[in-house]
């Protein structure tokens, strides 16, 4: 990590600490207890994820929409695909290259048809949930039980937390690498900062966005696995609005929605902020409109300092 | 206007720059690019504050803090680009901001029968009652659209009206047109300020002619009295100061071969060695053929070779085979500003700092150290934002990328333009020291557009004049004067 990411985190990293101070003052001791980290772990997970892969889409300047119901279609797909008796390992796969499939599809639309990612994602952000409700007959999809329920299930064993953080937490550090370390990665980071500049320099623009898109839909096809294991069942109405809390925890972690900017790391610790409020509303005994208002003006405070940073760099 | 001064950073655009012109009277303002006409305007219309000098309509001080607030006092600009809402009706347009509302309705309920009725009106003022009020602006033709934005000044009860260029999307009836009715406001006691690059026209429908050069005031006079080339002449001034120190060079193998290319109209060829340069004005289309040339924008017709192979594709495929080009728009296209020094420099070509697809950002920042040191580019890091670096450094930055990227063929679209000038010395020097060559390097080709005549005498060999979007052969430099050039440019053959 350069010196200047690092500048560029800080104050991500200082609403972090501030807020964990301020739930750990709240709550008491108990806040800090490695059981109660553990809980707001798994249940930052499945936005995570997903923030990792819409990290990706804005930094490359553009917006993913349809997370929500391909993590809907993801966990209806994994159901059928283990009521048909099929193995765990290969249910799971067919979910996620399901939720490739879907990105894979965003990706051609916003480029064949050259018409604006918002506008297409809004489309089958429908079209998917559409999709998922259609196939799951409008209903739950139980599923036999197998070991892809225990995947967010703490883990008295050697490996300290469940198996599903361990996936969140490698996806991280392969995406920070990608996007660090690879010609895609500065590829996709020249096309969200300029496209035309892009162009100019022949970057490859289309496939690179066919590909970001894709990768967005693989890393919410896995939030999608770790929905499904919290549920254990298939749910064509989960993760509703998904979408929104996905998008602000980039917005949280530094990232622009005019491209170009966004990190990993920052989209981490933006929806640690986001679980920390959650969690620590619900622990003090705080309403859920509380929450929302206290998520709302974080989101709000953060891109506004964000503005007033950027204006003093010019 | 008197004594108007303004300077961006170390620049002076405006010395002291002094603009009448009175009631029923059309004036003249030409000068090249870089004379400081659009600063003077912008000044005039409240877009930009002077930092001295003082300004007067009818004998009141005037001191536009903003746009509106020069409209308010009658200063209507009608710039090159038409700034019409095209989804309203043209009778929205004319009163935007000032529509009339019915009685009793405390100017919350919009008059629509007072609005057609004024519109209409404006519009007749301007002998223009085919122009219906309720037709939707979008649709019009532009000169059309032109004459509703100069509707839309009238009924704001503007004193002075500003034509930038106005002429420059117009067929040669419309063109009449517009003289005509340009005629009848002059006789309608409007004060008239006619902007334009084309003499002809200058000399055709002015009755005063203010020449600008280098932010000062150049002469000028009475349009009858005064011959276009006594004005080229105050236009081009004396010969500049000597930044370019050209030695002999010696063309060598052909690197690039352009034959009947549309648009253009465009055959040449260029060797390595060789610095070629197309002199032209802005929107002569100059910089459409190049970015034809360079595959972002459609190439109608023609044959390109570069090196020795045939070639047609995108941007990719001409850095492929060796071409690269500096765009003009340094800040919408020539660089992400929002990325790092490095990651501009190094955009093209990212294969040498690792293998298969990943790049090693220590090798690519030692890579991009190299260039940045070589060229002087001021910068903390090479992971600097390009924002924070001045023009120069910019430009230096969109140079190199060329020469990491190693090209045989150079394609620069006005590459000083806006940067101060010892960047532009800095730039001239490792042009000249391309075509020349070193022990280790081949010399390039390149190929220059640039409004500023002085610079492509002074670095080129040969000269080719874009001329309304058709390229005229290029001639040797030596037996060319920046007179000659301006007069070819400025001049407009086919059309008469």
């Amino acid at each position: 990590m350069t010196r200047r990411s690092v500048v560029d985190r800080a104050g991500t990293l200082i609403g972090l600490v501030a807020v964990a101070l301020l739930f750990g003052m709240l709550v008491g001791r108990q806040f800090y207890e490695p059981g109660n980290l553990e809980l707001m772990a798994r249940q930052a997970s499945i936005v995570c994820v997903s923030a990792i892969g819409m990290t990706v889409v804005i930094a490359a300047g553009g917006i993913d929409l349809s997370v929500g119901s391909i993590i809907a279609l993801t966990t209806v797909v994994i159901a059928l695909a283990l009521k048909t008796g099929m193995s765990p390992p290969m249910a799971a796969l067919m979910g996620i290259g399901a939720a490739a499939v879907c990105g894979l599809v965003n990706g051609i639309l916003i480029t064949r048809l050259s018409v604006v990612p918002f506008i297409v994602t809004l489309g089958t952000m429908l079209i998917i949930r559409g999709a998922a409700k259609g196939m799951a007959e409008e209903r739950r999809v139980e599923a036999p039980f197998t070991w892809l329920n225990d995947l967010l299930r703490t883990d008295r064993g050697p490996l300290l937390v469940p198996t599903g953080i361990w996936m969140v937490i490698g996806a991280a550090l392969v995406i920070a690498a990608v996007l660090r370390y690879t010609r895609f990665g500065r590829h996709l980071f020249a096309i969200g900062s300029n496209e035309r500049m892009a162009r100019l320099c022949g970057v490859a623009i289309g496939p690179t966005k066919i590909a970001v898109y894709t990768l967005s839909g693989v890393l919410t096809g896995l939030a999608g696995l770790l929905q499904f294991a919290k549920l254990s069942v298939g749910d064509p109405t989960v993760g509703i609005g998904a979408e929104l809390d996905v998008i602000a925890a980039v917005i949280i972690g530094g990232g622009s929605l005019t491209g170009g900017r966004g990190s990993v790391a920052g989209t981490m610790m933006g929806a640690a902020i986001m679980t920390i409020i959650q969690i620590g509303c619900a622990q003090k005994g705080l309403a859920n409109w509380v929450q929302q208002i206290v998520t709302g003006v974080i989101i709000v405070v953060a891109v506004a300092l964000d503005r007033v940073r950027s204006a003093k760099g010019r | 206007m008197r004594g108007v001064r303004k300077a961006f950073g170390a620049t002076q655009a405006l010395d002291g720059v002094d603009l009448e012109v009175g009631a029923g009277e059309i004036c003249g303002l030409v000068g090249q690019n870089g004379a400081g006409k659009s600063t003077l305007m912008a000044i005039l219309s409240g877009a930009l504050q002077p930092d001295a000098g003082e300004m007067r309509i009818d004998g009141r001080p005037y001191a536009p803090r903003s746009p509106i607030e020069a409209r308010r006092a009658g200063v209507a600009m009608i710039y090159q680009e038409l700034s019409l809402a095209p989804d309203l009706t043209v009778m929205e347009n004319v009163l935007l901001g000032a529509e009339p509302t019915r009685k009793g309705s405390m100017s919350l309920l919009v008059d629509w029968t007072a609005m057609r009725t004024q519109a209409a009106a404006a519009l007749a003022q301007l002998g223009h009652d085919d122009i219906s009020p309720d037709a939707i602006a979008g649709e019009l033709s532009v000169a059309q659209q032109q004459l509703v934005e100069i509707a839309r000044a009238l009924a704001i009860g503007c004193r002075v009206l500003v034509l930038d260029e106005p002429t420059s999307s117009l067929g040669r009836a419309d063109v009449e047109r517009l003289f005509d009715l340009l005629r009848r406001l002059k006789a309608q006691g409007q004060a008239v300020v006619y902007i334009s690059h084309f003499l002809e026209e200058v000399k055709a429908i002015t009755d005063r002619v203010v020449v600008l050069r280098d932010g000062r005031n150049a002469g000028g006079g009475s349009t009858a009295e005064t011959t276009s080339d006594a004005i080229v002449t105050m236009m081009v001034g004396a010969a500049p100061a000597e930044l370019f120190a050209r030695s002999e060079r010696q063309p060598g193998d052909e690197v690039l071969h352009v034959e009947a290319f549309e648009p253009g109209a465009a055959s040449f060829t260029l060797r390595r060695g060789e610095v070629l340069g197309i002199a032209g004005l802005v929107g002569s289309g100059r910089t459409r053929f190049l970015r034809a040339l360079f595959g972002l924008a459609p190439v109608h017709s023609g044959r390109v070779r570069i090196g020795t192979v045939g070639h047609a594709g995108g941007p990719r495929d001409h850095w492929r085979a060796g071409m690269g080009l500096v765009s003009e728009d340094r800040k919408d296209e020539g660089l992400a500003l929002g990325l790092g020094v490095a990651d501009n420099l190094t955009m093209t070509r990212l294969e040498p700092f690792g293998p298969a697809g990943v790049v090693s950002p220590s090798r690519q920042h030692r890579a991009a150290a190299t260039w940045i040191e070589r060229l002087g580019i001021k910068c903390s890091d090479p992971d600097q934002p390009a924002a924070e670096l001045s023009g120069g450094n910019q430009q230096k930055i969109a140079l190199a990328r060329l020469l990491h990227h190693d090209v045989d063929v150079l394609l620069l679209d006005e590459p000083t333009r806006g940067i101060d000038v010892s960047s532009k010395a800095q730039i001239y020097r490792l042009i000249e020291q391309l075509a020349r060559g070193t022990a280790d390097r081949p010399a390039k080709a390149v190929l220059i557009v640039s409004s500023y005549m002085p610079e492509l005498l002074g670095l080129c060999d040969r000269i080719a004049v874009m001329q309304r979007g058709r390229l005229q052969p290029p001639r040797p430099a030596a037996g060319l004067t920046e007179h000659e050039l301006v007069l070819e440019a400025t001049g407009a053959p086919g059309r008469g």
